[in-house]
């Protein structure tokens, strides 16, 4: 196959035969995603897709236009490639700016992604016994009326070639895991799972599941949807509040992740996800948040979910400073945005697939550890609500006026977590909200996360985001519970 | 040249042929269900009238199930999708690979007792040929009547199959040709209106009526907006603002699965805790052709299924397998049992006497990121967007600054709605996550006593 890519591109090379290509890339994509899942103790779902096929593109003009094919013969490719250039030609007198070969730098690099344990160790059968093993575990209680175990694993490889020397490889091999307890007393329905909303998911292989404290999670995962039945509703009320990980990496992607894009910024999102409250005079002056903030852009993370050496235009990954002691630096820009905004931007033009041309997205946007342990953030809040895992999220489309919720709560009373409390739910306006960050928790209260369900594009693309943040504690916040 | 003249998948004869290739593999006890998603579509991706990207893409999936019967007739099943190339000698071998790995995993899985087994109460036909752009011309004929607007937005044009085959020898066919343009419009002061142009035939006049229409509305945009404080005023929530409602009934709601499960809050109306308003009705409406009837498993939706009929809870929506689980009859429901081809009923309300029944509050053309703040609870969050009014005495004031409403389904749609709009409207579907989707809904206009703000 990698030999139809080049052949293809020394086709397309030949003088005369694309006539006015300033620049053309092939990317070849092959991914292949199984999905199982079980509930309550039997199979619900043991899907597979293979997914294969090539984005041609072409700039002409000063405009990049694509052509996708899943026909991946030496002439199809070229034919692809001569479909892209029309594209480009027809459309580059109407274009939003004047781009150039430097918005698609040479690269020649590889990537494979750390695993210890390969998906072929496992047969289909064993992952899942493994599963409907979950759902037995989780089934501690009549009051529990339904249990559910997932994991998703995923192999793409990756190779880009391009008329100006590109010629590079990555592989990724991708999971994610969860697993659900949800339990009823009357009217009462609570759902609990491990880490909310897929946020189990890392680069790696099997030894991500089966993992030393997998059966200590389990166990927890059941106790607390029974403990969240017998709960009371979250208080209403302006107050401290401690979010952990696993909803910290919601909160940084709604309101950190997609209003620094630059290509929301310049609008191109306006019609769909939504524009920024963030302006491009913005870097370098905006005080996003307290001076214990600092937030960077990383895909050089071992192991974390959107990890990988360079981007979909050929850039080379590199991690960035977006926000440094609360001080908005530098926006989420790939080569294109970069060039119509003058911003200084990070190694993100990514695509969901062959299919899709690359756009602005988040990779790897961390929150960098502070020095609080966990006793003392805790200890030093007279009355506040602790809360763990996402379970809703919706916020407005400039980014500013957010309402999250999440599975589990304790109420903080004099330094100490003490009652259960279910349907926490908060709501606040982005920077006064992070101008609220009073405590950020040290490297031991860290935890990496990710999800592969991040929305954006024209068409549309879902793309997998990383996600790693400590413990952080936070003031003057609104929370509340739910419909009763 | 038109965007689909290479693309061989689009051809049911092709698909017949992959089919009986697959079918013809299969030993004792196999059986198999095969779906087919495919389209040729042209991109134009527009920002301040510009084109931002464009392209073309050829994409096609075959998607079989495959289901081992024992001897003891038990069953187990598992599924795999593969891309197609629409070069035959490729997606021949293709297809016999898929099903090799399947014939050997499936064997490994445990029993699934919830499985199907492949029927065939009758196949069906429909090809819908359209008049689309051809797609060399689209860029200049979508941009030259923008000249001196701010649009922003997203071209989508080209055909689309849809198709099933079973081994039991059913097949379904749905071929369509469409276009959307899905856009918005902007002031200088960011203040945007929504518009959607979108058909199967197009017409240089009509697209630049449509655009000349929505330049016109935004003329009310230009005005100094209000910051409205939270509260629960009353509200008029056009047929967009309320589909964006309807859709959340996907999430889960109106699926009997999730209510049998716990998950959906029309456990509460089943129950009799909870109940809507007699001038609620929502159904599923095939008859319109928009959208192919057939399930992943062949079965064929009723044309009309209330699903909620004067604020009673009718039908949920029953795929085969839920309906094996719980004894329950199957209405052909996708196995996602979301809504397909939604539709609200009208009411008495007549579009010139919507602001004066408003008489002070909100008029909302559109809300945004909807979630549930408690979904069992079926309360709902979400953002208003776009052109939405302070409305006082019948008369348009300004536009808003976006507020953030939390309330109850059981509000909402129960005892704060007033009255509904003797006029529907059709929303088209324009996703296009993986595919480009099809149909849409068909709602009217909602006017209630109150919706709670809080932000």
């Amino acid at each position: 196959m990698s030999q139809n890519l080049k052949q293809a591109l020394k086709s397309i090379s030949v003088a005369g035969r694309m006539p006015q290509m300033e620049w053309a890339g092939f990317r070849e994509v092959r991914e292949v995603t199984t999905l199982r899942y079980a509930r309550d103790g039997k199979p619900e779902a043991n899907d597979t897709t293979v997914s294969h096929g090539v984005m041609a593109e072409v700039l002409v003009d000063g405009h990049f236009g694509y052509a996708a094919t899943s026909k991946l013969d030496v002439e199809s490719l070229v034919q692809a490639a001569e479909r892209a250039r029309e594209q480009a030609l027809k459309s580059a007198r109407f274009a939003v700016h004047r781009f150039s070969i430097e918005q698609r730098p040479t690269v020649q690099a590889e990537y494979f992604s750390p695993r210890v344990k390969s998906f072929a160790s496992l047969t289909p059968g064993e992952v899942n016994e493994l599963l409907v093993k979950i759902c037995g575990k989780l089934k501690r209680s009549p009051k529990i009326i339904r249990t559910g175990a997932f994991v998703q694993t995923v192999e793409t490889d990756i190779h880009f070639v391009s008329t100006n020397g590109s010629d590079a490889r990555q592989s990724f091999s991708l999971i994610t895991t969860d697993f659900e307890a949800t339990a009823q007393e009357g009217t009462v329905v609570q759902k609990r799972t491990d880490g909310g909303m897929r946020g189990r998911s890392h680069q790696g292989g099997w030894e991500l599941f089966e993992t030393p404290d997998l059966w200590g999670r389990v166990e927890r995962v059941a106790e607390q949807s029974l403990e969240l039945i017998a709960a009371e509703e979250c208080p209403t009320e302006t107050t401290s509040m401690v979010l952990t990980p696993d909803q910290m990496m919601l909160q940084i992607h709604e309101s950190i992740g997609h209003p620094l894009e630059i290509d929301r910024i310049l609008g191109d999102e306006r019609n769909y996800a939504g524009w920024s409250f963030v302006k491009l005079q913005d870097f370098g002056k905006l005080q996003y948040g307290s001076p214990l903030m600092n937030v960077t852009f990383d895909p050089t993370v071992s192991g974390e979910f959107a990890s990988y050496a360079f981007d979909d235009n050929g850039v080379v990954a590199k991690r960035e400073h977006l926000i440094k002691d609360g001080v908005l630096l530098r926006g989420l820009g790939g080569t294109e945005s970069q060039a119509r905004s003058g911003i200084p931007g990070v190694s993100n033009g990514r695509s969901s697939s062959w299919n899709r041309a690359p756009i602005d997205r988040m990779a790897n946007i961390n929150l960098e550890p502070g020095n609080s342990s966990m006793e003392e953030i805790i200890s030093g809040v007279e009355r506040g609500v602790y809360m763990e895992s996402n379970r809703s999220w919706s916020i407005d489309d400039f980014r500013n006026k957010f309402q999250f919720g999440c599975e589990y709560a304790k109420l903080i009373e004099n330094g100490k977590l003490t009652r259960t409390l279910r349907n926490p739910n908060y709501r606040g306006i982005t920077v006064p909200f992070w101008k609220g960050l009073k405590k950020v928790g040290n490297a031991t209260t860290t935890g990496v996360y990710g999800t592969p369900y991040c929305g954006k594009g024209e068409p549309n693309q879902a793309i997998r985001v990383g996600h790693s943040s400590p413990v952080c504690l936070f003031e003057g916040i609104e929370v509340f519970g739910g419909a009763s | 040249m038109s965007a689909q003249a290479t693309c061989a998948f689009l051809d049911k004869n092709y698909f017949d042929e992959l089919c009986r290739r697959a079918f013809a593999e299969l030993k004792e006890g196999e059986n198999l269900f095969v779906r087919l998603s495919a389209e040729s579509s042209q991109f134009v991706r527009i920002n301040g009238a510009r084109v931002r990207q464009s392209g073309l893409v050829e994409d096609a999936h075959l998607g079989f199930t495959f289901v081992l019967r024992s001897q003891q007739g038990e069953l187990r099943q598992a599924s795999r999708t593969i891309t197609l190339s629409g070069l035959s000698y490729v997606d021949q071998e293709s297809v016999r690979g898929a099903l090799h790995a399947l014939q050997k995993e499936v064997p490994m899985l445990p029993v699934d007792p919830f499985a199907q087994l492949p029927k065939n109460p009758g196949s069906s036909h429909a090809e819908k040929k359209g008049a689309l752009l051809p797609v060399e011309a689209a860029a200049e004929t979508l941009l030259t009547p923008l000249k001196g607007v701010d649009l922003a937005g997203i071209y989508a044009a080209g055909p689309v199959v849809r198709a099933m085959a079973n081994s039991a020898g059913l097949s379904h066919w749905f071929s369509t040709e469409t276009f959307s343009l899905d856009y918005s419009l902007y002031t200088p002061g960011q203040r945007a209106l929504k518009g959607t142009f979108a058909g199967t035939q197009w017409n240089a006049a009509e697209y630049a009526r449509s655009i000349e229409g929505a330049v016109q509305r935004l003329k009310l945009m230009e005005r100094k907006s209000l910051e409205i404080p939270r509260g629960a005023p009353r509200v008029y929530l056009a047929p967009a603002a309320l589909g964006n409602l309807i859709a959340m009934f996907s999430w889960g709601t109106v699926s009997e699965a999730s209510l049998r499960q716990g998950d959906s809050s029309l456990r509460l109306v089943r129950s009799g805790e909870k109940k809507f308003s007699p001038r609620f009705s929502l159904a599923e409406d095939f008859r319109g052709g928009e959208i192919p009837r057939f399930n992943e498993e062949g079965e064929l939706a009723p044309e009309f299924l209330p699903l909620i009929s004067e604020g009673q809870l009718k039908n949920t929506l029953v795929s085969a397998r839920t309906a094996q689980e719980y004894g329950a009859a199957s209405n052909g429901a996708a196995q996602s049992e979301t809504l397909r081809t939604p539709v609200v009923a009208p009411g008495s309300l007549a579009e010139v006497d919507i602001l004066k029944r408003l008489d002070t509050g909100l008029y909302l053309s559109n809300l945004h990121y909807l979630n549930w703040s408690d979904k069992p609870g079926g309360r709902v969050t979400g953002m208003t967007r776009y052109a939405c009014f302070w409305v006082e005495k019948g008369q348009i004031v300004a536009p808003i600054e976006n507020m953030r409403f939390d309330d109850s389904i059981f509000s909402l749609l129960g005892g704060a709605l007033e009255e509904l709009t003797s006029q529907q409207e059709y929303l088209p579907e324009v996703g296009t996550y993986g595919l480009r989707e099809l149909g849409g809904m068909r709602v009217p206009g909602a006017l209630l006593s109150e919706m709670k703000f809080t932000i």
